[in-house]
């Protein structure tokens, strides 16, 4: 008798996880597996601020618009990768990426530097990269047709700077930059023009210094430019303009897009206010349609968003649209075919409508000089624009 | 080329080099006091270095956040802030020289030698993981005292900070101390016994262990000093910021002879006029084909010749001589 009872409970039992197990993991079935979005940005390290934006604007642009890749069955994660701003850490994140099928594209990266070598790895099975930062030329020159970005490009960024300058009545610059291929990149194209416009060039250095700027500024102070320029990022433009200023140097400051981050402030104070940066990439606030995402990004993860941030929301925005529209008719969307799909996109974003031509530039980036309105960081937002422009992607070169 | 600019900025430039080369000089006594005692190279010092410029930070910004760094005189904030430096590093010197080198003093010379490798990167991280988790920071950055950002015009191109001069003065009154220390006290005598001979210094009735333990917390306390006073005059830090300066420190001790300490003195003011002037002069003299990236390569160029000609630095290496 007792056996009996014991059988039944036990046939219930084995019913009842049969009756289970196919439900269970009937939803696994039912779902056609994993589709992952990969963020690739400095996450630790002195550039960890904009890093950071770039993951965390991802993340919100995927929670948000993830609703029609689910109602495909596929679950969509974020895998945000650390490449530490340095190209070896990048690459061999970037090997790790395309061994794992279920990534579809990647966001990134900050540094063009690191952008470029991480790209030819991406390119290898032919997963979409689109870049919220990278402003170096070569970036998309290569005519890779998975390499795309939202923002603009230093050959026009450093010209917008010039004339700037120039527009400023500037007389003589001085330039210096941080020998990466970004900020040497555009510290070139800003030198090149600057000479075009007739500006005096009183001289043009690159230091990997951090902390010790000032036998490089006595030689400044003594030839006394009107400008100076710094081509690199805030970490190491922050306290270099602070030593000039507390050096004497009476020039106007500028920098590019690298000097935009609450950090500048933060480490410069008072020796920054009113130095001009360009940016090619506009400050959130300055945008129309990108107030609900301020507002949400501020709801979730309680500060400010960074530059590029905005950026990247549209472009893991454009990455969600192209793998749905690879995976059309419910076959299983391929890398190849999601990098097809992203130039086909046309997408109406935060930062304005968002086109790739040919080579996976943006058809008509915007370029901004902005002026540091205060020295506390937290006010970085209301940086003044000073001018604003719309600019075409220059064409192919051969 | 422009004979006169480079004229016109000649002060300028000795000044700022020997600004730094005081710094390189407070740091390089740690590296030379503890290879005079031990002949073992403390690779973890530049990260002891850099524990003090933190400490100085949090205390600076401390003070900040309860409102009384303006209300204090200056000088008064700097002497506290200073002192908490010292004694932060004089005491992690003494507790890694007790953790990690002590139980190898046995062992064959290289494997202190990558014990305080290890300690050194072990440093880094921890102080990373601590600002990470305590201030969710990576670069911290000195609030600015308004007296020290002073600056003395001497003529129109030449002037000198309020820091420079702090810098400046806080070294020589250091390395005034220690030369009494080591020089005129039963301290430094025992010092200099356990550095010649450290069995015959004991069957003196010194205890070694005490006297190598000092020596490390005076070392450390000196790097303590430097790493404070490179934040005020520098004003940005970083866990890996200490790497640098510390192998520059170090080569200045080596220059100028390691395991001696006017020698470690004289080295780092030598490197850090090299690294000033080839810093300041190169794109000048250069027609700018080579520009002050390459002030390392110059500096450390020279620093060769002078080893090929005096091998044992410039003023000879002290331990050697015990012979």
């Amino acid at each position: 008798m007792k056996a009996t009872i014991t059988r039944g409970v036990l046939a219930v039992c084995a019913t009842l996880a049969l009756a289970f197990l196919p439900f269970g993991s009937g939803l696994d079935a039912q779902g056609k597996g994993t589709i992952k979005i990969a963020t690739q940005s400095p996450l630790s390290g002195g550039q960890a601020a904009l890093g950071e934006g770039i993951k965390l604007g991802t993340q919100l642009a995927v929670e948000k618009l993830k609703g029609p890749l689910e109602k495909l069955g596929y679950k969509v994660e974020v895998v945000p990768f650390d490449d530490q701003a340095k190209p070896d850490v990048g690459v061999a994140n970037a090997r790790n990426m395309i061994a794992d099928k279920d990534i579809m594209a990647v966001i990134g990266h900050l540094n063009s530097g690191v952008a470029i070598p991480s790209s030819d790895v991406y390119k290898e099975v032919t997963l979409a990269m689109i870049s919220p930062a990278n402003t170096n030329p070569t970036v998309t020159d290569r005519n890779y047709p998975n390499v795309n970005r939202v923002c603009g490009r230093d050959d026009v960024q450093g010209v917008v700077g010039s004339e700037f300058a120039a527009s400023q009545k500037a007389k003589s610059v001085y330039v210096v930059h941080d020998k990466t291929t970004y900020g040497q990149g555009v510290a070139e194209f800003f030198r090149d023009d600057a000479k075009k416009k007739g500006l005096e060039v009183l001289g043009f250095e690159g230091t990997e210094e951090k902390s010790n700027f000032d036998p490089i500024l006595t030689p400044i102070r003594a030839k006394n430019p009107t400008l100076l320029y710094f081509g690199g990022i805030y970490d190491q433009g922050a306290p270099f303009f602070k030593q000039a200023r507390e050096k004497g140097i009476k020039a106007k400051f500028m920098g590019p897009d690298g000097m935009d981050s609450s950090d500048l402030t933060k480490i410069a104070g008072k020796a920054v206010v009113g130095m001009y940066y360009t940016s090619a990439a506009g400050p959130a606030s300055a945008l129309p349609k990108a107030k609900g995402f301020v507002d949400e990004y501020k709801k979730k993860f309680g500060k400010n968003p960074e530059p590029y941030a905005a950026e990247a929301y549209d472009a893991a925005a454009i990455a969600l649209k192209a793998i749905e529209a690879a995976a059309k008719g419910g076959k299983a969307p391929a890398r190849e075919g999601v990098a097809t799909e992203i130039r086909k996109v046309k997408h109406n974003g935060i930062t304005g409508d968002i086109e790739f031509d040919g080579k996976g530039d943006r058809k008509k980036a915007n370029y901004f000089v902005l002026e540091v309105a205060s020295d506390n960081p937290e006010k970085w937002g209301d940086n003044k624009i000073v001018k604003q422009l719309t600019i075409a992607a220059p064409a192919a070169k051969k | 080329m422009d004979f006169q600019l480079l004229l016109a900025i000649f002060p300028q430039v000795l000044l700022d080099g020997i600004t730094l080369g005081f710094m390189y000089a407070l740091i390089a006594l740690g590296y030379t006091m503890v290879y005079g005692v031990l002949e073992f190279i403390n690779f973890a010092h530049s990260e002891i270095f850099i524990v003090g410029a933190f400490v100085g930070v949090e205390l600076l910004l401390g003070l900040k956040a309860a409102g009384v760094l303006e209300a204090w005189a200056w000088p008064l904030v700097l002497f506290a802030v200073l002192l908490a430096g010292m004694i932060a590093s004089g005491a992690l010197a003494v507790t890694i020289e007790r953790v990690a080198y002590r139980p190898l003093r046995a062992a064959p010379r290289l494997i202190p030698l990558i014990s305080a490798i290890g300690m050194s990167f072990f440093l880094q991280d921890v102080i990373r993981l601590f600002e990470s988790l305590w201030r969710n920071a990576f670069n911290l950055v000195y609030p600015s005292m308004d007296a020290l950002n002073h600056r003395f015009e001497l003529t129109e191109t030449i002037d000198i900070s309020m820091k420079s001069l702090v810098v400046i003065v806080a070294a020589l009154l250091m390395l005034w101390a220690l030369h009494v220390i080591v020089n005129r006290t039963t301290i430094g005598t025992a010092i200099r016994a356990v550095a010649e001979d450290q069995a015959a210094a004991s069957l003196m009735g010194i205890n070694v262990n005490r006297i190598i333990s000092i020596t490390f917390l005076i070392g450390g306390a000196m790097g303590g000093a430097a790493g404070v006073l490179f934040g005020v005059q520098y004003s940005l830090i970083n866990p890996y910021t200490g790497f640098i300066p510390g192998l520059k420190a170090f080569t200045a001790a080596v220059l100028g002879g390691i395991g001696n300490i006017p020698g470690a003195m004289l080295g780092g003011i030598v490197l850090g006029l090299l690294e000033a002037f080839a810093a300041s002069y190169m794109s000048l003299l250069t027609g700018g084909a080579f520009g002050a990236e390459y002030k390392d390569i110059f500096a450390f160029s020279v620093l060769i010749l002078i080893l090929i000609f005096r091998p044992k630095g410039l003023l000879g290496e002290v331990v050697r001589e015990r012979a």
